[in-house]
């Protein structure tokens, strides 16, 4: 079992680190070839100030005028020492920044995940047990709804009726306005986080609600389940002690592998809560053409989605007792559906 | 589930598939529309009128106006239809890498097997919103920044399918006899399998739609898609973000709204064609 899980485990590192060399690479070569300018970039509006020759200067102290496979090396060399370089917005270190705004977003992100995975679990098992009647119907087309919705504009809705009309949360930004860093209290950060944390949740929702519904409705139909209602088990009783092990595994697992997702939509409430989290940064980075910070973000980004998955794949490799024994290739199929 | 079997015995007027098709005409007459509406409609709609800055909505302007007094459902119908022509545009793009990639992993041997599923696993371990960003920020944003975002980042879970299908197919009989008797690989390609998976991307294409479409509002939202003077839904929710403070709700409702319906109505077409096409599926 370890050494099968060790092995698992560097596999999955190996295909990692070739996704993320990749990941760097073509992000190098998109950038090199991009219509910005990076010595341009840098001086910025002291345009004027500075002559072709401190250009030149400039572009040779960046080791601009060797060729991109050396530059590679270069930069790559020193992302693998840790250093990912200033963001040209903050004048910072761009992994301080990361890690600041990380924080944020993870409060943000696990809130969002934890409400959207129970509430859609509850939706999904309450909508297959009652297969078939209004109520069943009502989750469905309120779930296939919220697929379609733009995630942004129900974090629009929600700023309008909460913020505007009941005037419950402040309007936007992660922290009150024209006051001291110190004098932030908990309650204010709580209060700020509520409005993205309902967006998100509320669209979250849905994936998990269908799909533990599908996976409820095989469970209800298994014999094991005809022999319990023969024995005159009913509702939560039958769904306790039968149901509950057999759906949570695939939702809990589906949660995992939806990172994905939830960093997009995290992304998209921050940007319309003006949330100060990882997202809102990267769209920063986006727009004001900040290119070390916008690399640190793809390559946390990325890790955070690996991680996601890698916990995914984990949890069936060990909680699963039907994939103890099995061949290793079992855990590939899942995925192909 | 609970009929009674008076009620089963009645025959229905329209049988499932019936109405399936009929709900399926009647989605694609609604998109058209919306297309044609925003291909007619004149831009004299959406001129600034400043004696009916910020009017509520009214059956005059059944959106309600801006603050320089433009119609908003003028720009909405607009917008949907910018918003459904670059959904077109990204959605085929990407069907097309799906099918070339999908069919050269299943039938170009092991390496390239090995290659493309890597490579679909490279364009997955990244969220797609950052990816998006990240291309429209290296092409400089703007029509084309967009238009190649999305081609480039749809692609990967229909080629999954088209991959699966092809292999599927290549070991059916028909398929074996006729290398047997010496016909080129194109050929077979083109002849045995294209026409096999054909309806497959038909669905991956109608079922990539709603998401280009939102991806699209999406990036252009967050102010790197298109440029701020197209009549684009996802422009019109971001400026109306610095007037909602002041209680103009209809600026940011209505067009969401309406893109949710459109969204959806794609979904919903996809959905019914898969189930019409498949047979596998064909109970449901």
């Amino acid at each position: 079992m370890v050494k099968k899980l060790s092995f698992f485990l560097f596999m999955k590192g190996i295909r990692m680190a070739t996704l993320l060399v990749a990941i760097c690479f073509i992000f190098f070569l998109l950038v090199k070839n991009s219509p910005i300018d990076p010595v341009q970039a840098y001086i910025g509006a002291d345009m004027l100030n500075v002559g072709p020759e401190q250009r030149a200067k400039i572009a040779a102290y960046w080791g601009l005028d060797q060729p991109v496979g050396v530059q590679f090396m270069n930069w790559g060399s020193a992302i693998l020492s840790g250093d990912l370089g200033t963001s040209m917005i903050y004048r910072r270190p761009v992994a301080d920044i990361i890690g600041e705004r990380f924080i944020n977003s993870l409060v943000l992100m696990l809130t969002a995940w934890v409400l959207s995975g129970v509430i859609g679990f509850i939706l999904g098992v309450v909508a297959a047990m009652k297969k078939g009647t209004w109520l069943d119907r009502l989750i469905k087309g309120y779930c296939y709804t919220l697929a379609s919705t733009p995630t942004f504009w129900m974090g629009l809705l929600v700023l309008i009726v909460f913020a505007v009309w009941l005037k419950w949360f402040p309007v936007g930004m992660g922290v009150p306005a024209g006051v001291l860093a110190e004098d932030v209290t908990l309650l204010d950060r709580i209060k700020h986080l509520i409005l993205p944390a309902i967006t998100l949740s509320i669209l979250g929702v849905a994936n998990v609600a269908l799909h533990t519904r599908q996976k409820m409705i095989d469970v209800l139909q298994s014999d094991y389940i005809l022999f319990a209602r023969a024995r005159g088990e009913r509702g939560i009783v039958l769904f306790w002690r039968h149901g509950l092990r057999n759906v949570a595994l695939p939702a809990i697992t589906l949660q995992f592998a939806a990172f994905s997702e939830l960093f997009g939509g995290a992304v998209l409430a921050e940007q319309v809560f003006s949330y100060p989290g990882l997202g809102q940064a990267t769209v920063e980075a986006g727009v004001r053409g900040d290119v070390p910070l916008l690399l640190g973000l793809v390559i946390f980004s990325t890790l955070f989605v690996f991680i996601g998955n890698l916990i995914a794949d984990l949890i069936y490799l060990v909680l699963d007792p039907r994939m103890r024994g099995g061949n290793r290739y079992a855990f590939y199929s899942r995925r192909k559906k | 589930m609970l009929s009674t079997p008076e009620e089963k015995n009645k025959q229905p007027l329209l049988n499932q598939r019936r109405r399936m098709l009929l709900t399926i005409v009647i989605a694609a007459l609604f998109l058209l529309s919306i297309i044609l509406g925003g291909l007619l409609l004149d831009e004299g709609r959406i001129t600034t009128n400043l004696t009916e800055r910020n009017a509520p909505p009214s059956f005059d302007h059944l959106f309600g106006t801006d603050w320089l007094g433009r119609d908003m459902f003028a720009r909405t119908i607009m917008g949907l239809s910018l918003s459904i022509g670059v959904g077109l545009l990204g959605a085929t793009g990407s069907a097309l890498i799906a099918l070339v990639l999908g069919m050269a992993a299943a039938s170009m041997g092991k390496i390239a097997d090995r290659l493309i599923s890597w490579i679909i696993d490279l364009f997955l371990s990244v969220p797609h919103l950052v990816t998006l960003i990240l291309i429209a920020f290296t092409l400089g944003g703007g029509f084309k920044g967009i238009v190649v975002g999305l081609m480039l980042t749809h692609w990967p879970s229909l080629a999954r399918v088209v991959r699966a299908e092809v292999l599927q197919v290549r070991s059916a009989e028909y398929v074996q006899m006729s290398k047997q008797m010496g016909k080129p690989r194109w050929w077979i390609a083109l002849h045995h399998i294209l026409p096999h998976i054909s309806p497959q991307i038909l669905i991956g294409f109608m079922l990539l739609f709603p998401h280009v479409i939102l991806h699209e509002a999406a990036v252009t939202f967050l102010g790197l898609g298109l440029s701020p003077h197209e009549p684009a839904i996802g422009i019109i929710l971001s400026e109306s973000m610095k007037y909602l403070s002041s209680g103009m709700w209809w600026l940011a409702f209505f067009p969401g709204l309406c893109l949710l319906i459109v969204v959806r109505t794609f979904d919903q077409i996809g959905e019914y064609l898969r189930v019409m096409l498949d047979p596998t599926r064909a109970h449901e």
